[in-house]
């Protein structure tokens, strides 16, 4: 049989920064009802499920306890990933690769409106006697690693202000987006400081919500609506040490896209990929990125940027879908919203935020502060 | 699930540290030690490992936040896919699972699969790590724990099938006296019935001594495609069958006499394995006992005894190490310790020394073929099952 494994089924609930309506469960179940209603299949069809979550985030120790109901998948083979969203897509490729599943469903859900700081429960993650000491905020992380970007690259902080600008003006043509807004560089820069030089406007707004996305094998693809295939997937864990990484640089990014690169046969992807859902956790990262990503020279990111490049109709459109500063941070589910706007792009059903001759895209993801872990994903319509 | 899978897969190495009460070194530095010995054996660098898997269960015993993320580079993950994979406390038989997943699936030739647990960082006692487990709506406000619910369903296995805990008490006794051959063992002893129900009451009807021990520790495996592990041994131990299961998170709508997702993923395993009579097909079982029941309640699970069935077997001598099917050869839980995921991890370590005839004073009689382990955990929820086999 074949090992082409392709996405047949979205479904996402819109992210929210606030959701006191419903439960993570009723948010997974909105979302799996209409991943599966996407693809055209039932639950009982569900070979396999990944659920992707990390304890803690829902104030619950062994939090994949609660994960088969809201899917329709008890008493079925159900595991979770303590990872990024991608992942967890890694894992239900090789599980339809191995030839024991046809259909696997991936799940994530966010509810960090539970949270008073999630900043706090970051800092738990730091090693306990070398770093935890100083307390260093996850915010605090990022801004050393900005100013070290932005020294080592030759950035400017008005390109990384354009950034904001462009990912949340893309986010009011996206219907699922909750926080569009025609920004001007100024504002962005008037914004007050989180950690120099990271202003607030930099850093995206934390939302609630719930993606699942139904995978295939050929076969299986074959008799879906219309599938995204996957051309490749990597996904790569750099040192957890604050102390002993390369600051300026992403190269758990660089890693992960050249493995799904590879798999792909992409050489060039510059000229190759014709669209990019990057992580953009805060501004600076959408550029240290696409750098990483082979998607712009060294130092040219920033450039790339003020010319209009990386804008909707640009000759790289980057985060259509308004990224995660235009859509909300989703910690782990993050990733898996951006595939879900991968998909609709590869579709052509990305209705404003289309992007013309959108037949290859690219999915980077990364963990968040501290990690090193970052995710890619190649989707193709062929 | 009917189809074969395409690819084959064998583990060329393992290792494991000591398990014991409190180690005094960190979480990372374990995973390093069991991943060595298991490279060491296998005869493999660890540059030439193309990926890894930790499983460990909780980040709240480690305290540590996104603790796959904080272990990679004690399990050698760093700068390599890395992924942690989690089902509870049936994450350390679920390594394996995973660990197979990424070779079956073609896209690598060479996995580490990383086991640890440390659970002596949380004070006073790791019991309070499972105080956030239960629904926060419905079971939390009640305050229940491990023990807890454990003896609500062992009572409820002793009710359905008219058991005595004499009958269960028997598998501390085994399980403790073989550990006693287990070079890294913490809680071996020579015991008798008497001794066990003698020990003090935790939460009735278990007793102090029908409970696995806190435990820190790490084990590791080194698994291989087909093509590199008839390069790198002459005997390999293949992974023949895999299955998971995970029941409904309302485990007060259950009935406890029975797992029924051990079976549903003992019968993905079998079916996999091309194991028909589970009975005469398996020469040697590693089910999970983190209690004494347990042992008994997974056998049953696992299609090896008949329901309500297992303690009689057990007190005719049946799951002796030198009976007709050796049960825990290794010591199991109740013996060796029970660092969570490495826990699981170290029953998978035990089939391989076992098939492989390396298994020194532990090695059962017989020369056996195939063997399966099985972890469990969750809400008394999760059945995690491996078929390893020397065909």
């Amino acid at each position: 049989m074949s090992d082409r494994v392709a996405i047949v089924g979205v479904g996402v609930t819109p992210p929210r920064a606030l959701s006191p309506d419903q439960s993570y469960r009723e948010m997974t179940f909105a979302a799996a009802a209409r991943a599966y209603a996407d693809a055209g299949v039932s639950h009982r069809d569900i070979d396999s499920f990944v659920s992707v979550c990390e304890d803690i985030h829902e104030g619950t120790s062994i939090t994949d306890e609660y994960t088969p109901d809201q899917l329709g998948a008890v008493l079925r083979p159900v595991q979770t990933v303590a990872g990024d969203g991608l992942q967890g897509v890694a894992t239900a490729f090789m599980l339809i690769r191995t030839g024991i599943a046809d259909l696997v469903a991936v799940e994530s859900h966010c509810k960090s409106s539970n949270m008073l700081r999630h900043e706090e429960v970051l800092e738990m993650a730091l090693d306990p006697v070398f770093e935890r000491p100083l307390r260093a905020n996850p915010h605090y992380v990022a801004g050393l690693e900005m100013q070290r970007f932005l020294h080592q690259s030759g950035t400017t902080v008005e390109a990384v202000a354009q950034v904001v600008v462009k990912n949340r003006r893309h986010a009011l043509g996206n219907p699922v987006a909750g926080f569009g807004a025609a920004l001007s560089p100024e504002q962005v820069l008037a914004s007050r400081p989180v950690s120099e030089p990271l202003r607030e406007l930099e850093v995206s707004p934390y939302a609630d919500g719930a993606v699942v996305l139904v995978l295939a094998s050929e076969a299986a693809a074959k008799r879906a609506p219309r599938p995204a295939w996957i051309r490749g997937v990597g996904w790569i864990s750099g040192t957890p040490w604050l102390g002993s990484r390369s600051w300026g640089e992403a190269p758990y990014a660089a890693a992960a896209a050249e493995m799904a690169y590879k798999m792909a046969g992409v050489t060039d992807p510059a000229n190759e990929v014709r669209f990019a859902e990057i992580d953009d956790t805060y501004a600076y990262k959408e550029l240290q990125h696409l750098e990483a990503a082979r998607l712009a020279p060294r130092g040219g990111a920033g450039r790339m940027t003020l010319a209009g490049e990386t804008a909707r109709g640009g000759s790289l459109p980057v985060n259509p879908s308004g990224g995660s500063l235009g859509m909300g941070y989703c910690f782990d589910t993050t990733a898996l919203y951006r595939t879900a706007e991968a998909v609709r792009q590869i579709r052509g059903e990305a209705g404003r935020q289309q992007v013309r001759g959108a037949t290859l895209g690219l999915v980077l993801s990364w963990r968040g502060v501290p990690t090193q872990t970052g995710g890619a994903l190649l989707l193709a319509a062929a | 699930m009917t189809r074969k899978p395409q690819r084959r897969v064998a583990v060329v190495g393992a290792g494991m540290s000591l398990f014991v009460r409190r180690a005094l070194e960190t979480g990372k530095e374990l995973s390093y030690y069991a991943a060595s010995q298991a490279l060491e054996t296998a005869g493999v660098k660890r540059k030439e490992i193309e990926a890894v898997v930790m499983v460990t269960a909780p980040d709240a015993f480690d305290g540590v936040h996104m603790k796959g993320d904080w272990l990679l580079d004690g399990a050698g993950g760093a700068g390599k896919p890395y992924m942690r994979t989690y089902v509870g406390g049936g994450s350390g038989v679920f390594g394996i699972i995973s660990g197979w997943t990424l070779v079956a699936s073609g896209l690598f030739d060479l996995v580490l699969v990383v086991g640890e647990e440390k659970m002596s960082s949380c004070q006073p006692h790791p019991q309070g790590a499972f105080l956030t487990i239960f629904d926060h709506t419905i079971e939390r406000a009640l305050g229940p724990n491990l023990l807890w619910i454990f003896s609500l369903e062992q009572h409820r296995y002793m009710a359905t099938y008219g058991i005595r805990n004499e009958d269960i008490a028997l598998v501390s006794v085994k399980n403790k006296r073989n550990a006693l051959d287990h070079p890294a063992a913490q809680v071996a002893a020579r015991l008798t019935v008497k001794d066990v129900l003698d020990s003090e009451v935790v939460a009735w009807p278990v007793h102090r001594l029908m409970v696995s021990p806190v435990s820190d520790g790490a084990a590791a495996l080194v698994l291989a495609s087909e093509p590199v592990a008839r390069r790198l041994t002459d005997k390999p131990v293949w992974i023949q069958g895999v299955g998971w299961s995970l029941d409904t998170s309302y485990w007060g709508n259950r009935d406890l006499a029975y797992p029924r997702y051990v079976e549903t993923a003992a019968r993905m395993a079998y079916e996999m394995a091309g194991v028909t009579e589970p009975r005469k097909q398996i020469h040697i079982a590693e089910p999970y006992d983190p209690f004494a029941y347990k042992e008994l309640h997974h056998l049953e699970g696992l299609l090896l005894a008949d329901r309500g069935k297992a303690p009689e077997d057990l007190a005719q001598g049946r799951f002796e190490r030198h009976g007709p099917l050796p049960v825990c050869p290794s010591g199991g839980l109740m013996g060796v310790g029970n660092p969570i995921a490495a826990a699981g991890v170290m029953k998978l370590c035990e089939l391989f020394w076992q098939l492989r005839g390396e298994a020194g004073r532990r090695q059962v009689p017989g020369k056996p073929e195939r063997g399966v382990a099985q972890a469990w955990g969750d809400l008394m929820q999760v059945g995690t099952v491996a078929v390893l086999g020397i065909h």
